[in-house]
């Protein structure tokens, strides 16, 4: 869609807002107990909690801030308080913000929020999320303006960032794949918006939809790895059942979560179904497996680095991770033969080493495993020598980093601390 | 975070004592010399600069006896009931520096006790561990003790403490140092340890904790 | 709960299940593996080893001591002879874990001596006593605890057949452990050599150290010992020690009818105008305000001398008098007597590679295990060579002939360090009628309140037993076939000065007789009915075993004894 049908569009939603009884709270109609629940299972998978709620702030309530490389934005207040959250708000104005990323009050909202996957959502499905957020207690709280150079402060800018990156459009099931498949591909593609993290972006912040799930930048300085097929850096070597168990417990015999996804574990694919947990496993595994030898040029790390490496990994990661890179299953993860370990990027890697990292905790693994922070304990070139082993040890391969990398890492992890 | 080497100082030769004066240094300085002899391998108290350690440890929380019982009233007790002086091995140290130099320069033509020979130094020393020579303000068993146990965390403390340099102690005995796999080795019966020595600061151990 | 170590955290986990709202108050801090253990600098054998980084400070509290009534106890000044924690996880974050069970017969000491070897075989001012329970009753609740820490060790017993390579003499158990025991050391191999040579039945430790990754029946997962030699006195640091933190907390700290409080320093139970029920605590936060705080039940679950300190400031049960021998709070106060046979060989033993519990043990001569007719004393101990780590300021053995300090000390640390090993006898001691716990007359603590008096000293029937099997000790050490050995005696009065154990109990004893006990066999106050005591307090003597797996154990039993019994219908559980 183009700029004047939406404006138009905007306008007429925005009059017919207007037409229902203003002040008072709109409630949905048809609030089933089983609408509810529906909509509550989406709000889980789609994780809105997250965003949506503040550091030791009210649930909902908004006001986390969101780090892009634009700016800081702020999360808006969900909850249905008639002043500051959506309690005015009617089906049709979520509906337009979750499909076309167009607000009540018709002005652009940034893709931040992730409304270019919600728009796959159904129009029940979308329904049955303002259902359940209808119930939630309301939380006085003003949103807080967004932290934007301009132009970007001015929203309409969206309108071109839509015009070029932006199709709004609900999920359409591929008739060749099974049933499963295509939940999956519904959950990941809409309401999961992994793709959002899991995608490499452009620097207009727009997903290149060309390498889609082949990893991308998180935030706050983490590195949401590749859910290819690649056996090397994907999850090509990974079985439907380790997905599912990463999934619903945060750890699986590969890896454990770090990070924003140990968040994302805790607040969302816990809870989902052991089906959709599958579905979404048979969808990411449908992706053609590479050869271990990947094409990324990893450079040569040379013999003195490599044993700098060595000496260093000895002396402060084998007791947990052993020497030989392969941790203990399902206790501290391997590094060895790790997608983790060998991402294109190394952002989460040396965010790990540095601040440390603890598992999530879920009923079934409540032990929250943790790993120290080794930031104070060593400098930069020590923290590029053992990166840069771990990602070359024990036939691992990956992209080489510098000291500059490091430096890079601490001021925004140090930055986003402060957030 | 971001404390990247800030606070690790490598040694320099000429550090300044943070809570002797220099006198005191030199006297410290001279007795643990002779209780862990440098020689010829220079695995001793001087090599491992244990009077830099002492120094330290008598100027924070240890000196202090911040984490000791220091309420009255004061008794002598039984050797069964330990430590019973009002004094903190800070004032400790003090008083029986200044006792003992002074004995010194009574008995030994004015020379303090670092002035002395190292025979002379040895005879001080033992007539101190026996409790046989009388120090005014302290009991001289009492320093001799506290002394000689802090000699020997000098020596055999973590490096980053000032004493250890170089892991001189643990070279002497054969130590390597805080590691923490020894999955591998430990069935290893009889065969020597062969990775290099470490400490909580690394394989440099010329790295003291700043500050 | 007052304090939230060991007993507080199984007690919370038991009764939460139960449905009870429960809060511990602690006056230390809250402490977890990362960051107060990490890998990155716990293994600082001068910050906590020496400068006792992770136990209670005594500035803030202490207690006195003397050896007997005729002295003026002084005040323990720096902590020696033992070492109680601070801080969440109690010293159940600084123990070795090395866990053991009593005897069958340490349960009903006196009712079996003196069918064994005749009344008059126990000295008149021994009083020592029976529990009031036995072992065959804590048989499942030793299992409980075994299994929720992950013990690492070969069983001897299983329902009565003996298990080869396991102790012969132990109690009948249901099953084995939940872990093989740990790797051996190169100590311990020739130690194993050396004692089967003299004709006794070595066996690996059991050790709360996990030979492999665990996960405990509630689902908390454990790592694997990786020998690192760092146990006593540190934390752990990749959770492959039994701690609170390692096999509980994961699992309390999420319910939501569980809360702690740290800085919260308890000193008072308060009563009601009866005297005979609790209204709950008084507590001092740390900027020095005092609050109570409202309870239904009291559980005393601080360290051991610390809960009868607690029942004598707040009035429970009648102190003990040791000149009348009559009142129970205080009475009947045991500790450990150790001893060593250092063994100096020309084998490199690299004892710096090590675990807690990582040990081989002979057990002829604990317990009433052997004949004691016609030694004439009571009671015994294990013989163990611990490999538990070669830490150079406190864990190294020189030969008698050493010189003290100089040339000669130096050479003989750098050839004695990496070949060198200990043995040690860990015995028993009886509770007696002038070694007891009251309040002292002088010193106070920073409150105000009268500290704790502690008078103790090693009795003949001690030291006869601690020669004997310190002789044993060096039968074997000899046997190891070594350059020499050194025998260190634990001769005289009992010093606070040298650490020795921290295996303090009695104070509160356990027994079926009101006028020799504290608490029931339930652990349950005879006085005030609603107050509960646990930990070693209510042990009414010692055996020749570390404490913590019977601590353990009695901590299940009265959890069990609450849910089943008291929750049911609260009031005294044992009706004289």
């Amino acid at each position: 869609m183009v700029g004047v049908p939406k404006l138009a569009l905007a306008i007429v939603t925005g009059l017919i807002s207007l037409s229902l009884v203003p002040a008072v709270r709109v409630s949905a109609q048809g609030a089933t107990f089983s609408n509810i629940a529906q909509g509550r299972y989406l709000v889980t998978a789609g994780d809105c909690a997250s965003c949506h709620t503040a550091k030791k702030g009210k649930s909902f309530a908004g006001g986390r801030a969101i780090d892009t490389p634009f700016g800081i934005l702020y999360s808006t207040n969900l909850t249905p308080d008639t002043e500051t959250g959506i309690g005015q708000w009617s089906e049709q104005d979520f509906y337009n913000a979750m499909h076309t990323g167009i607000r009540r009050d018709g002005k652009h909202l940034y893709p931040a929020f992730p409304y270019p996957w919600f728009s796959k959502l159904t129009r029940n499905d979308v329904d049955a999320i303002k259902t359940f957020l209808d119930t939630l207690a309301p939380v006085k709280q003003q949103n807080k303006p967004p932290k934007l150079p301009w132009p970007l402060s001015w929203r309409e800018a969206m309108i071109g960032w839509n015009t070029l990156y932006f199709t709004a459009g609900s999920f359409e099931a591929d008739p060749e794949k099974s049933t499963q498949w295509n939940r999956g591909a519904y959950l990941v593609e809409g309401p999961g918006h992994c793709g959002l993290c899991h995608t490499p972006k452009n620097f207009l912040g727009a997903v290149n939809t060309d390498h889609k799930l082949a990893g991308g930048n998180a935030g706050e300085y983490w590195y949401a790895p590749s859910l290819t097929g690649d056996l090397r850096d994907g999850v090509g070597a990974w079985s439907d059942v380790e997905i599912v168990e990463y999934l619903k417990t945060g750890s699986n015999n590969n890896t454990a979560t770090a990070g924003p996804m140990t968040e994302v574990v805790k607040n969302s694919t816990q809870y989902l179904s052991e089906a959709d947990l599958e579905a979404i496993a048979i969808y990411l595994k449908d992706s053609p497996q590479k050869s271990v030898a990947s094409q990324i040029n990893t450079g040569d790390l040379g013999a003195p680095a490599l044993a700098r490496g060595e000496a260093l990994y000895i002396d402060n990661c084998s007791g947990c991770h052993m020497y030989d890179g392969g941790g203990i299953a399902r206790v501290f993860p391997p590094l060895k033969a790790s997608a983790a370990i060998q991402a294109k990027s190394a952002d989460t890697v040396i965010h790990v080493v540095l601040t440390g990292a603890r598992m999530a905790t879920t009923p079934v693994k409540p032990t929250g495993l943790a790993m120290p922070a080794f930031g104070a304990k060593l400098d930069d070139q020590q923290m590029v020598d053992v990166v840069n082993y771990i990602r070359h040890a024990w036939g691992n391969r990956a992209p080489l980093i510098s000291a500059g990398n490091v430096a890079d890492g601490r001021k925004k992890i140090a930055q986003s601390g402060a957030l | 975070m971001g404390c990247q080497g800030r606070g690790m100082k490598a040694r320099n030769e000429a550090v300044s004592p943070v809570f002797f004066s220099e006198p005191e240094l030199r006297f410290v300085e001279a007795a643990t010399e002779r209780l862990i002899p440098d020689e010829e391998d220079g695995l001793g108290a001087k090599g491992a600069a244990v009077a830099v350690f002492i120094d330290r440890q008598l100027a924070g929380p240890y000196g202090l006896a911040e984490t000791w019982y220091m309420q009255g009233p004061w008794q002598h007790g039984t050797p069964e009931q330990g430590y019973q002086l009002k004094l903190t091995p800070a004032q400790v140290y003090r008083a029986a520096i200044r006792n003992v130099d002074s004995h010194c320069r009574q008995t030994y033509a004015n020379k303090s006790f670092a002035e002395l020979a190292p025979a002379d130094q040895d005879n001080i020393l033992h007539r101190l561990e026996k409790g046989d020579a009388e120090l005014a303000d302290v009991p001289a068993k009492v320093f001799f003790d506290m002394l000689w146990q802090n000699t020997v965390e000098g020596f055999l403390a973590d490096p980053m403490y000032g004493g250890n340099r170089g892991f001189a102690g643990w070279e002497l005995i054969g130590f390597p140092g805080p590691r923490y796999n020894y999955i591998n080795e430990i069935e290893q019966y009889g065969k020597p340890y062969t990775r290099p020595t470490v400490g909580l600061l690394g394989r440099d151990g010329t790295k003291v904790r700043g500050g | 709960m007052v304090g939230f170590g060991w007993t507080a955290s199984i007690l919370a986990q038991e009764l939460t299940d139960a449905g009870l709202q429960v809060l511990a108050l602690e006056r230390g801090k809250f402490r977890d593996t990362v960051p107060d253990f990490a890998t990155t600098h716990i293994q600082d054998e001068l910050r906590y080893a020496v400068r006792h980084g992770l136990f209670e400070e005594p500035e803030r509290e202490t207690l006195t001591f003397r050896n007997s009534i005729d002295q003026t106890a002084l005040p323990m000044r720096h902590l020696g002879s033992f070492l109680p924690a601070a801080g969440v996880g109690g010293a159940g974050v600084h123990w070795n874990g090395q866990t053991w069970r009593f005897l069958p017969t340490d349960f009903k000491i006196r009712s079996h001596t003196e069918e064994r070897y005749g009344k008059k075989f126990i000295p008149a001012d021994m009083t020592i006593q029976d529990w009031g329970v036995s072992y065959e009753e804590l048989e499942p609740y030793y299992d409980r605890f075994e299994y929720l820490c992950g013990i690492s060790g070969q069983a001897g017993n299983i329902k009565g057949q003996i298990q080869p390579g396991g102790n012969p003499f132990e109690g009948p158990r249901t099953r084995g452990y939940p872990l093989p025991p740990l790797k051996r050391s190169a100590a311990t191999m020739k130690f194993d050599k050396a004692a089967r040579e003299v004709g006794f039945q070595p066996f690996p430790c059991a050790a709360a150290n996990t030979s492999q990754p665990y996960k405990n029946p509630l689902g908390v997962q454990m790592g694997q010992c990786t020998y690192c030699g760092y146990c006593e006195w540190f934390g752990c640091g990749n959770y492959s020690k039994a701690s609170p933190q390692t096999t509980i907390l994961p699992v309390l700290l999420r319910k939501n009818n569980f809360s702690y409080r740290t800085g919260c320093d308890v000193t008072r139970v308060n009563l009601d105008s009866s005297g005979k029920r609790a209204t709950g605590v008084t507590y001092v936060d740390l900027q020095g305000r005092e609050f109570e705080q409202p309870a239904e039940l009291v559980i005393l679950c601080a360290f051991a001398q610390h809960n009868v300190h607690l029942l004598l400031l707040s009035g429970i049960g009648q102190p003990y008098d040791p000149k009348t021998a009559t009142g129970v709070t205080g009475r009947n106060y045991a500790y450990q007597i150790t001893s060593s046979v250092d063994v100096f060989t020309d084998e490199i033993m690299n004892s710096f590679m090590g675990a807690g519990a990582l040990g081989q043990a002979i057990d002829e001569f604990n317990g009433d295990n052997f004949d004691h007719g016609p030694h004439g004393f009571i009671g015994g101990g294990y013989i163990v060579l611990w490999t538990t780590g070669g830490r150079p300021i406190l864990q190294h053995q020189l030969p008698a002939d050493a010189p003290k300090w100089g040339a000669g000390w130096k050479k003989a640390m750098a050839k004695n360090y990496l070949t060198s090993a200990s043995i040690a006898t860990h015995g028993s001691v009886m509770s007696y009628r002038d070694s007891y716990l009251d309040l002292d007359p002088t010193y106070r603590d920073v409150y105000g309140n009268a500290l704790l008096r502690l008078t103790f000293d090693f009795h003949d029937n001690e030291h006869k037993m601690s020669r004997f099997i310190t002789d044993k000790a060096a039968l074997i050490a000899k046997a190891m076939k070594p350059r020499s050995i050194k025998v260190n005696q634990r001769d005289g009065h009992y010093s606070i000065l040298p650490y020795q154990t921290t295996h303090n109990t009695g104070g509160a004893a356990m027994g079926s007789d009101p006028k020799i006990s504290v608490v029931n066999r339930y652990l349950q106050s005879w006085d005030v009915p609603n107050v509960f005591v646990m930990g070693s307090s209510v042990f009414p003597q010692n055996a020749g075993y570390n404490p913590t797996g019977t601590v353990g154990a009695l901590t299940y039993w009265a959890a069990d004894a609450i849910k089943n019994m008291y929750l049911k219908n609260p009031g005294p559980l044992v009706r004289i």
